[in-house]
């Protein structure tokens, strides 16, 4: 019962955060209700026994991501209300509806034929498979929440893909480095043939309203 | 058996809505940082699939997954707040649409 309670506390906090973050006007309330998404995720890891990936969930997402976003708020100084209202595309609102009704539909579907598969008629394989999976996670639940278990098959099945991550780093923030430089001459990156147009945008809000 | 369980099952659903929560917010919305947080609730709904999985079937391996997912994520929001920044610093009001100004 603990555990039925846990999930519908994490989950609901997990909700919520995620159509705060979509609905928010104040992009700094959305990185707040990003927290909040993150944090429940980050229980619901602890209660399906992933310690490891909880604590990393915590540091890397909370605590360097979010950070990362709210610094870049601050930075420029983007915290004030934003127009909820959609963009120029007229197709977008019509494609976003499409995405989220079908894609609810699917996931209405896909529960009630997993309900109907495990509540049907007796499909012993599936019974077979159950037990035998519970028979596996008396011994499974010690090797997961074995930190060296990880190590072990990040070192060693998945070796080549570890050095790979650390090339994507490296471009990645060689990459930054090189977009949010301001370089001595211009005013940016954007500063060639178009900058104008956004420059121009900048300094007429009419038009920049007019936009959105 | 008796009473409420919590199965896999709740988890994927659970992971699912926020997939598409993400997904639908990445369409509405136009300010890119808050786009941006959309795809980190999309990668999130994913993460909790593979972490459900993992317990599921007392494998490690999804958890070597979602290192791995970690990893992109913060390379991929380093890369676009660093776009947001070059962007929003020209123009500080400029929503997704007027980066078309992008396409030469």
């Amino acid at each position: 019962m603990v555990e039925v309670l846990v999930f519908a506390v994490a989950g609901a906090a997990c909700l919520v955060g995620a159509i705060g973050v979509v609905l928010s006007r104040n992009p700094v309330h959305a990185a707040l209700m990003l927290v909040m998404t993150l944090f429940g995720v980050a229980v619901l890891f602890v209660a399906q026994e992933a310690h490891f990936i909880a604590a990393v969930q915590v540091i890397v997402y909370a605590g360097a991501i979010v950070v990362l976003f709210l610094f870049v708020i601050m930075l420029l100084g983007v915290d004030r209300a934003a127009e909820l209202s959609l963009g120029a595309l007229p197709a977008q609102r019509w494609t976003a509806a499409a995405f989220g009704l079908g894609g609810a539909a699917v996931l209405v579907w896909m529960v009630a034929a997993v309900d109907r598969l495990y509540k049907g008629a007796h499909s012993y394989e599936l019974e077979a498979a159950g037990a035998a999976a519970g028979d596996a996670d008396a011994a499974a639940t010690s090797y997961l929440t074995d930190v060296s278990a990880i190590a072990r098959s990040l070192f060693s099945d998945y070796v080549y893909a570890f050095e790979l991550t650390s090339l994507l780093l490296i471009v990645a923030v060689i990459g930054t480095v090189i977009l949010a430089r301001r370089s001595s001459g211009d005013d940016g990156p954007l500063d060639g043939t178009h900058g104008g147009d956004l420059q121009q945008a900048e300094g007429a809000p009419g038009t920049q309203e007019a936009r959105r | 058996m008796s009473g409420l369980e919590v199965t896999t099952g709740w988890y994927l659903t659970l992971g699912a809505m926020l997939f598409l929560i993400g997904g639908t917010g990445l369409l509405l919305r136009r300010n890119p940082l808050i786009m941006l947080m959309c795809v980190e609730l999309m990668l999130n709904g994913v993460n909790l699939s593979f972490i459900a999985f993992a317990d599921r079937f007392g494998d490690v391996h999804g958890h070597t997954v979602v290192l791995f997912v970690l990893v992109v994520a913060a390379a991929e929001v380093v890369v676009g707040l660093g776009l947001v920044v070059a962007v929003l610093r020209a123009s500080p009001r400029a929503t997704a649409d007027d980066l078309s100004a992008l396409k030469g």
